[in-house]
């Protein structure tokens, strides 16, 4: 009797375990995802926005998925200025020919990487972006330079529908 | 305890308790042997229940009024101050009443540290109110989200993307805890679900930290075990009760002093700006009573090791009780600690100065010493500490310093054997 041996009832303990377990996890999962976004939410997916009154040195911010979004039209120095940077004194490598696919104009999220503050234009140690929450620098192709932000500031989907019109999203 | 004799007087009494021991419970409380020489730092915990049963009262009355939609709230809120009837009060109330709450909260936790309070055998009441610290500071971050101003929009917006720092699923975990791509009505609605559930969550946890309590019994500033009931103790009723209340009396002064003549000076003049998802405001701070953290926070260049830091300034503090290797428990009688206690206490009051500066040139560099000291103080210096002191001598009992006229067993001893 003192042997230890598997036996049926260990075998309905586990069985029993294991089902309830599984159970458990399908009622507790649309409890949580629930909390994702919702249709509605997602449905919000793109945006146009007319740029033709934009003059190069500005910059234009429109609210896309409820996040500013920065359409910069940049000046040739600012370009000459991004392009010239090399690599390594990068803290997140990436080509601003990678970034601006048109030179003269520049699509991103106006979302500092670091804890999602909107950065401030013009204003910084590299003539870009500066996040005034916790002092990140950004450069004028809205790369990270210097402070705690880890990224570069992201580049979203966008398109120019015509001469005049970017589709964001 | 002798709480199980106990037997109501009337019939009715003594049916009702048959049934229900409520009546031995109450029993129980009233002649709770306390210490007797508990000084007015010991009446914190009961500011503090105070302070919860008037978050909630306030809380309850201010829900009937608030509309949690991203397009009402900041209205609300303001048909609140204006418009219904003592609408300012409840709210003035509510507000500060989290900052007296934080108030009392950092008193009792210091009391606890100085006295060693944390230690054997009480270690899972502490564990137990740093939960309800943790707690707390969620309740009081998500309440302040929900009046819809600036401050509230990106404290939020800063908070919430605290949790991007996770490698690989944070970004997920933001999406997921906002309802969307942003902060917007989906946080908003949930975040005043929460801030509804958090507050009985705590009463929860009160009761297990009291029942916790009623174990070993309190703690005292001499720091010893003593027997109980004895002529070391007093009945909790009426004792303790008197204490507590008069100490509670002059704490709802001060209280009254914030509500009615500057209920506005521990809050922030951005958050009576709507929210905007377009602007953020130029200096961003959290409340007072998160400054502290905030400066650890900001005094590390990387983003996950300054969230890691912040947590873990926290999370240190459970196991302070393992983390403190020395047997005595009370400063008084541990002169070392004692200097290294106050060196702490000012160390976190320069880490809530910096906190709210900018973080930059002489501010950060003093974030960062006092971010390192701080850690020091738990992680070397106490471990340490209990191996190298010299403490002093500990008295047998309550009344024997008492009547020797000394804290001190030594000096007590020779002025008794003078009198001989």
């Amino acid at each position: 009797m003192s042997e230890k041996k598997t036996k049926r009832r260990d075998f309905l303990f586990t069985a029993t375990t294991a089902v309830g377990a599984v159970g458990a996890a399908a009622v507790v999962w649309p409890m949580i995802d629930q909390m994702n976004p919702d249709a509605s939410v997602k449905a919000l997916a793109s945006t146009e926005v007319d740029v033709s009154a934009l003059t190069p040195g500005n910059t234009l911010t429109v609210l896309w998925r409820g996040k500013p979004v920065f359409i910069r039209r940049r000046t040739q120095e600012e370009i000459d200025e991004a392009r010239k940077v090399k690599m390594e004194d990068l803290i997140h490598p990436e080509k601003d020919e990678d970034r601006a696919k048109n030179p003269e104009w520049l699509v991103m999220l106006g979302v500092c990487t670091h804890l999602g503050c909107v950065p401030l234009n013009d204003k910084g140690d590299y003539n870009g972006w500066f996040c005034p929450c916790h002092g990140s620098h950004y450069d004028t192709s809205g790369r990270i330079r210097k402070g705690p932000a880890p990224l570069n500031m992201e580049i979203p989907k966008y398109e120019f529908v015509n001469a005049n019109t970017i589709k964001i999203g | 305890m002798s709480d199980h004799d106990y037997r109501p007087k009337s019939k009715v009494g003594q049916w009702f308790n048959d049934r229900l021991p409520l009546l031995t419970l109450a029993n129980h409380l009233t002649d709770y042997p306390t210490p007797k020489n508990l000084n007015y730092w010991w009446t914190f915990g009961g500011i503090l229940t105070f302070c919860l049963i008037t978050q909630i009262i306030t809380g309850l009355t201010l829900a009937m009024h608030y509309i949690a939609h991203a397009d009402m709230a900041f209205e609300s809120v303001e048909h609140i101050m204006r418009d219904v009837n003592y609408g300012w009060l409840i709210r003035y109330i509510h507000a500060n009443g989290a900052s007296m709450f934080f108030l009392a909260v950092y008193i009792h936790i210091f009391r606890s540290l100085f006295y060693g309070s944390y230690k054997a055998p009480r270690e899972i009441i502490w564990i137990i109110g740093i939960i309800i610290y943790l707690l707390m500071m969620a309740a009081a971050f998500m309440g302040y989200v929900l009046p819809w101003g600036q401050m509230s929009f990106w404290g939020a917006t800063v908070i919430t993307n605290l949790f991007s720092a996770i490698p690989f699923v944070g970004e997920g975990i933001v999406t997921w805890l906002w309802g969307g791509y942003s902060v917007d009505n989906p946080t908003l609605t949930r975040f005043f679900t929460l801030h509804y559930l958090i507050p009985f969550l705590i009463l929860g946890l009160v009761v297990l930290h009291i029942w916790a309590l009623h174990v070993p019994g309190n703690n005292n500033p001499v720091g010893i075990d003593i027997k109980k009931p004895s002529k070391d103790t007093v009945p909790f009723h009426p004792y303790i009760v008197i204490k507590d209340g008069f100490a509670l009396l002059m704490f709802m002064i001060v209280f009254a002093f914030f509500v009615f003549y500057s209920p506005n000076i521990l809050g922030h003049a951005d958050n009576y700006i709507e929210a905007n998802p377009m602007v953020t405001p130029a200096h961003i701070v959290p409340e007072w009573y998160l400054l502290p953290f905030y400066a650890i926070l900001r005094s590390v260049p990387d983003k996950l090791l300054g969230v890691v830091a912040m947590l873990s300034a926290i999370l240190i503090l459970a196991v302070l009780p393992w983390l403190d290797t020395s047997k005595i428990r009370s400063a008084v009688f541990r002169p070392l600690y004692k200097q290294f206690y106050w060196i702490l206490v000012a160390d976190v009051l320069i880490l809530g100065y910096v906190g709210a500066m900018p973080a930059e040139g002489l501010y950060l560099l003093i974030a960062r010493v006092a971010t390192a000291y701080y850690f020091l103080h738990f992680l070397v210096i106490l471990p340490v500490l209990g191996f190298k002191e010299k403490t002093l001598p500990v008295p047998l009992s309550i009344t024997e310093p008492v009547l020797g006229g000394s804290p001190n067993l030594a000096t007590a001893r020779k002025k008794e054997s003078k009198i001989e």
